[in-house]
């Protein structure tokens, strides 16, 4: 008897068919998956485009067939708002790392969540400056060790880390804000409902969406990608817990 | 019977998928592929044991990984089969 | 004789005029920050734009104006920004990218006292910023410097059509007095070009090949390659060069002026001509591309030149580079922080007159 089978999973076809230049392990790859799917099952793909930013994931273009312009560092957000405001019924994103969103572009992220610009931002937190060699970025963790903080990052002399999703939360443009991981199945699957839930506001004009995905980074973690990926769970979740940190469509829902 | 594809090429030898594997069939090959990474393959006396739940493919990081599933026949099927070839 | 109707005119500052001609331009996004002397441009902006269907926002920075700048570029969208010389300092990082990218955008610089937070009035320090590239990396951009409130409202609508044409970031740059005297305009309805922005802009990638926008070139050679064909570009832009020459056929000593200043030193020239002396004057319009084939001319026929810059020293440079070999140019400089007068340039003009008849 001849066994049936179906396809359960494929790669959408919004992604390039290249390798990528990232380490073995980098949930880059995943995070751009994610989108990819998301943009696929909105049918998104043909009217988006996306401001690529500064870091691991300059390269974005190489992976993901879309519309895309480079953002000088930090400033995608502003070069999204631009996008946006000269063509309204474009889809448009961006996609940005925490040295990219938090450091450098910590004004540019403020304010076009706070004017509640209709894009969405996919921010991808891995503690790190990737692509630079692991120098310490605004979400070091506190003792964390990483070449410009050789002894760990210490509260006296470098602060302690940002918590993006929840900062955003507190704007008022800020329709949806939430951190998520792809650390395992379970987080994978809620990370791809936030990213559609992100995605479905812009949709319908109702703001600015954020989604914080907290990442790996083995080779400047100086850890094999299994080791890193626990790292997330360990260490990461119990400082940048999951969840969603503000989500007005929940009160407009209620009767 | 369910099964997984790897694409070897772009394998990085990460070994996620052999974490999220449920019935940990995934395991690392003895081979290199040309980027020079240790490649994963599920042995092929282990495949049966694939349900195509595809978290292999979801946590993979490098589109390598595509899942087929078994479609299990509807429960009258083999009786009217039965009756017909009869 | 049936006399001509006069034509309508509007009574604007120069910052308002700016406005206006970017409104006539079809300017669809303007994306700015208060800097004193020019908040009559987004003021009026945040008024008159949505009017005319288009987008105003305030950014949070002149930093984030020009990068809400380049992301509309990107989208082939006639944007613009404007500000003052700090502001404009905040825009060189985008305004390279802008370059790189080969992005079209309009700014305008209504240029102030520097360095640093310097002052609120009226100088022309900006001009090595301006055409020198303030930013990082072999670029140039078309720069205009209007005279009059009119050469404001014209020469930001033919920033707009430079800017698509080349496919460049796109200068202009005024100052505080340009800025903020007031003179009659005449508005005039522009034709519309079409940008040809629909080859390459993005717009979503239906039913063509995607497109990417980027400064980045990796791959071995790619960069240089690049940068020849940016190189091949600039020099194609020598065509739109423009000046303004005034009494220069008989002159003796030609001043060589731009701006608020070019204006004020013609208004000495007269006077002076009216006392016998032999003056002439050459504006530039464009400072890139910059007139030197007709200074070269001059300098030929034996001509001699002053330059004379609101600043310690700038433009004499390209002036001095202009007509090497064949002379040689006086600089006088009006200190940032004074404002002039026709007074202040009579003395100056004599004595190099005098200088250059000894010579």
């Amino acid at each position: 008897m001849q066994v049936k089978e179906k396809q359960v999973f494929s790669i959408p076809d919004v992604i390039k068919d290249r390798p990528t230049h990232y380490c073995p392990g980098c949930h880059h790859g995943t995070a751009h998956r994610i989108v990819a799917e998301c943009l696929a099952e909105l049918g998104l793909v043909e009217k988006t485009i996306c401001a690529a930013s500064v870091g691991c994931s300059v390269l974005i273009y190489n992976y993901l067939d879309l519309d895309i312009v480079e953002s000088p560092h930090g400033r995608a957000p502003a070069v999204a708002t631009g996008i946006k405001r000269s063509r309204p019924d474009a889809f448009v994103f961006t996609y940005q790392g925490d040295g990219d969103l938090a450091s450098i572009g910590l004004a540019e992220i403020m304010h076009c969540a706070n004017r509640g610009e209709r894009v969405s931002v996919i921010f991808v937190n891995n503690t790190v400056y990737g692509m630079t060699g692991g120098q310490m970025a605004p979400t070091t963790l506190l003792g964390q060790k990483t070449t410009t903080c050789p002894s760990g990052r210490c509260l006296e002399n470098e602060g302690s880390p940002f918590k993006m999703a929840e900062l955003i939360g507190t704007l008022g443009g800020t329709v949806f804000s939430a951190r998520v991981a792809v650390n395992n199945v379970k987080n994978l699957k809620n990370a791809k409902k936030a990213v559609l839930k992100a995605f479905e506001i812009q949709e319908k004009g109702l703001g600015f969406s954020f989604v914080e995905i907290l990442a790996t980074c083995p080779t400047n973690w100086r850890m094999t990608p299994i080791q890193a990926n626990e790292r997330v769970a360990k260490e990461m979740i119990p400082c940048f817990p999951l969840g969603v940190f503000k989500d007005t469509t929940k009160k407009q829902e209620k009767p | 019977m369910s099964r997984a594809v790897f694409r070897e090429e772009r394998c990085k030898g990460c070994l996620l998928c052999t974490i999220a594997c449920p019935k940990k069939i995934i395991v690392p090959a003895d081979r290199f592929n040309q980027q020079g990474y240790k490649v994963v393959e599920v042995p092929e006396k282990d495949m049966s044991k694939c349900t195509g739940c595809a978290s292999c493919a979801m946590i993979c990081p490098d589109f390598a990984i595509t899942v087929w599933k078994t479609i299990k026949p509807k429960k009258g099927a083999r009786k009217d089969a039965a009756a017909k070839s009869a | 004789m049936p006399r001509q109707k006069a034509p309508k005119r509007i009574f604007v500052k120069g910052n308002e005029a700016v406005a206006h001609g970017a409104i006539a331009a079809g300017c669809k996004c303007f994306f700015g920050y208060p800097i004193t002397p020019q908040n009559d441009i987004p003021e009026l902006l945040s008024k008159i734009l949505p009017e005319a269907g288009g987008v105003f926002v305030q950014a949070e920075s002149e930093v984030a104006s020009a990068n809400m700048l380049l992301g509309a570029g990107a989208c082939g969208i006639r944007a613009m920004t404007s500000s003052s010389s700090p502001g404009i300092s905040l825009m060189q990082e985008a305004i390279s990218y802008m370059a790189g990218s080969e992005l079209p955008a309009v700014i305008v610089n209504m240029s102030r006292g520097g360095p640093g937070l310097g002052d609120i009035g009226t100088s022309q320090g900006d001009y090595f910023q301006s055409v020198k590239g303030g930013g990082h990396g072999d670029y140039r951009v078309p720069v205009l410097a209007p005279a009059t409130c009119q050469e404001a409202y014209d020469l930001v609508i033919d920033a707009f059509d430079l800017a698509f044409k080349y496919r460049n970031p796109v200068l202009v740059v005024g100052d505080a007095i340009v800025g903020n005297m007031k003179e009659p305009v005449i508005p005039r309805k522009v034709r519309k070009k079409s940008d040809k922005a629909a080859s390459w802009c993005l717009s979503g990638a239906k039913n063509r090949k995607s497109r990417l926008l980027k400064s980045l070139h990796l791959e071995e050679g790619g960069l240089a390659v690049h940068n020849k064909n940016l190189q091949a570009k600039y020099k194609s832009m020598k065509t739109e060069v423009r000046q303004e020459s005034f009494e220069v056929k008989d002159a003796q000593l030609v001043v060589v002026a731009y701006g608020s200043i070019g204006r004020i030193v013609k208004t000495a020239i007269r006077k002076l001509r009216t006392q016998g002396h032999k003056i002439g004057l050459v504006r530039p319009i464009t400072l890139y591309p910059f007139p030197d084939r007709v200074l070269q001319t001059l300098a030929k026929q034996g001509k001699k030149f002053l330059t004379i810059e609101n600043n310690l020293g700038q433009m004499v440079e390209d002036v001095r580079l202009a007509v090497c070999g064949l002379a040689d140019s006086d600089f006088f400089g009006l200190l940032p922080g004074l404002t002039p007068s026709p007074d202040d340039f009579e003395k100056p003009i004599l004595k190099s007159l005098k200088k250059s008849l000894k010579r």
